[in-house]
């Protein structure tokens, strides 16, 4: 058994045959021509008929991944009718005297290469296409056809890389999963794969010796194993189970709105805690984002994130989100998340200590320059801001003077600021129970149901002794959050839950009978929820 | 010659499939040459790869000018292009 861990590109699972896909590399050498009108002619009917195969690919294309992603062809066939690349190559043909293969070999170099130039990553991946244009007029010149024959049985096609072309050619119904050493979550390629919801994994060298073994590809953790153990595979057989049940549920439910039959309507968004975890918030459908923990800017670096750092880590959130709602945690660390240049020293009880806005309102500084990166962020989307470990009115007020401060400070540095909502976090009892005097301080209410239902009940969830005195659906938590929501509705704001409660489909009724506004639950879980939503009365 | 300031909405800018739909209308307009800049750097319209080349983002402000016959009209017609699609 072999593991490899690569780049996700689409979540997802896949048990099959390995099969190593290659192009069929074009030698091309060049000579020299003498006949130099002949040999424009003889590339313009190659560029004639790499155009027709385009736009063979584009109908191809169409009926499978649909118009937005079909179009690529046609701007391939365009990239080919080029004037600049066409005159190139004639260029070359005739000064130099050269072959057409080495003219479009050499000229393609050319054009990749200003493209693998460019700052920006999107336009730096199209460089890829200019060299699949490339590679097809000269394939036409060799004399070669076209095939991305995959043979008769379902595979997992393991490739060094693999171009929008190659990938659209192979027949759908035996393709399992793909995973290459090049390519980019930008490239045509990945965009495909995630129209066509086929795993799919990026930056895994392959071995000439895994063909024909059996192949696991895990979409979800990034992972690719080859031959497994019996335990690993059938480990495997019963996530690829759920997993297919979950996309069946997915295909179901995806664009439906999140509406009971009576016609009550609730939002329904995301927990996430790394700018990774974006693509499987896109995939399962969620109408935003009501939980981005910042932890994991801290605690992937081994100094304070500076502002510019976390200003361009919540700008790509916020952009990538495309205008949907993006509420943003500020830090959340303690003595049970530690990190080491804080200095936070241990603690006997963690749970109660110095940790998120007792660190943030002590030490001015972190929090001031995590505020200004975000309020900077907001004009790039729709961005708000959440408060956590709040047990006084007193607090807010702090926040709120700091936040404003910070506000005026861009203002007068003349950085455009959007329009950002700010909350807090209910998760103690002592804001819950004053909630109807936090409700006039702030603009939502977001109940942490983890932290209310361990603080309310005095049971560490970690202690497994306690499983039996343990009750998720104690009525004191369940009345505390009924008591949150009417004091946010009576001041005119909102509440959602972004806890694991939210989640619980057993619940999903009662909360929408509470008037809860907002569930956000782990992207995984977004499309259970909105079945059970829909399926309220 | 006729020009006009456009500030770049589409959340990618001037990436492949949009190029390709400029370069189609910007093609269709036979006698004017159509050229688009960017802080310095121009392409002509009509050619597909210099175009990307510019590297046009979200945001960005570009310049298109248009000369030949019936420059006014053609100008406005790529300026409605530019805020339907662009």
């Amino acid at each position: 058994m072999e593991e490899r861990s690569g780049k996700k590109i689409f979540g997802g699972i896949a048990i099959g045959k390995i099969k190593l896909y290659s192009k069929t590399e074009n030698k091309v050498v060049r000579s020299k021509v003498d006949d130099v009108e002949a040999e424009i002619k003889r590339y313009e009917d190659a560029k004639g008929k790499a155009i027709e195969q385009l736009h063979g690919l584009y109908d191809k294309a169409l009926v499978e991944v649909g118009e937005a992603n079909a179009e690529i062809f046609n701007v391939h066939a365009m990239m080919l009718e080029d004037l600049d690349y066409t005159e190139s190559v004639h260029n070359m043909i005739s000064m130099q005297n050269v072959n057409a293969e080495y003219a479009v070999a050499s000229t393609g170099d050319n054009f990749a290469e200003m493209f693998a130039n460019m700052e920006d990553d999107y336009f730096k991946a199209r460089s890829a296409d200019v060299k699949d244009i490339t590679e097809r007029v000269i394939t036409i010149l060799c004399g070669g056809g076209e095939s991305s024959d995959i043979g008769d049985e379902p595979v997992i096609i393991v490739a060094e890389d693999l171009a929008p072309s190659e990938t659209v050619q192979m027949d759908k119904s035996k393709l399992l999963a793909f995973v290459t050493r090049l390519g980019s979550s930008n490239s045509h390629t990945a965009i495909l794969a995630r129209t066509m919801g086929i795993p799919a994994l990026i930056g895994i060298d392959h071995k000439e010796d895994w063909k024909g073994k059996i192949g696991i590809v895990d979409g979800y953790e990034g992972k690719f194993i080859v031959d497994p153990e019996m335990p690993v595979l059938e480990e495997y057989f019963k996530k690829k189970e759920a997993d297919d049940e979950q996309k069946r549920l997915l295909l179901d439910l995806k664009g439906k709105e999140n509406i009971t039959k009576s016609g009550q309507k609730i939002n329904l968004y995301a927990n996430i805690g790394n700018p990774g975890d974006l693509v499987s918030v896109i995939e399962n459908d969620a109408g935003g984002i009501g939980l981005f923990r910042s932890e994991f800017l801290y605690l992937e670096s081994d100094n304070y994130p500076t502002e510019e750092e976390q200003f361009l880590a919540y700008k790509k959130v916020v952009e990538t989100m495309g205008g949907k709602k993006v509420i943003i945690r500020t830090l959340d660390i303690g003595a049970d998340k530690q990190v080491d240049y804080f200095e936070l020293g241990k603690e006997d009880n963690p749970a109660l200590g110095y940790r998120a806005i007792r660190i943030c309102l002590t030490r001015p500084e972190i929090f001031r320059t995590q505020l200004r990166a975000l309020f900077r962020a907001s004009a790039y989307g729709n961005l708000a801001i959440m408060y956590p470990m709040i047990i006084s009115v007193d607090e807010v007020r702090k926040i709120k003077e700091i936040s404003k401060a910070v506000r005026e400070e861009l203002a007068a540095e003349g950085i455009a600021v959007g329009e950002v909502e700010e909350g807090i976090m209910i998760e103690t009892p002592a804001a819950a129970v004053i909630s109807d005097e936090l409700a006039r301080e702030v603009d939502f209410f977001s109940i942490g149901t983890n932290d209310l239902t361990q603080y309310t009940l005095a049971i560490d969830r970690q202690n497994a002794k306690l499983d039996a005195f343990y009750d998720a659906h104690h009525p004191a938590v369940l009345r505390l959050i009924q008591m949150v929501c009417d004091n946010a509705h009576k001041a005119g704001i909102w509440a959602g839950i972004c806890g694991e409660l939210g989640a619980d489909v057993t619940l999903t009724e009662t909360f929408l009978k509470m008037g809860v506004d907002e569930l956000s639950v782990s992207p995984g879980c977004v499309l259970s929820v909105r079945k059970a939503i829909r399926e309220a009365e | 010659m006729k020009s006009f300031k456009y500030k770049i909405t589409d959340p990618v800018g001037i990436h492949a499939r949009p190029a390709g739909r400029l370069v189609a209308e910007a093609a269709s307009h036979h006698d004017v040459t159509i050229t688009v800049t960017k802080d310095g750097k121009s392409a002509d319209a009509k050619k597909l790869m210099v175009l990307m080349s510019l590297g046009v983002k979200q945001g960005d402000t570009v310049t298109v000018s248009v000369e030949g016959k019936d420059e006014a009209t053609v100008a406005t017609q790529m300026e409605e292009f530019f805020k339907k699609n662009l």
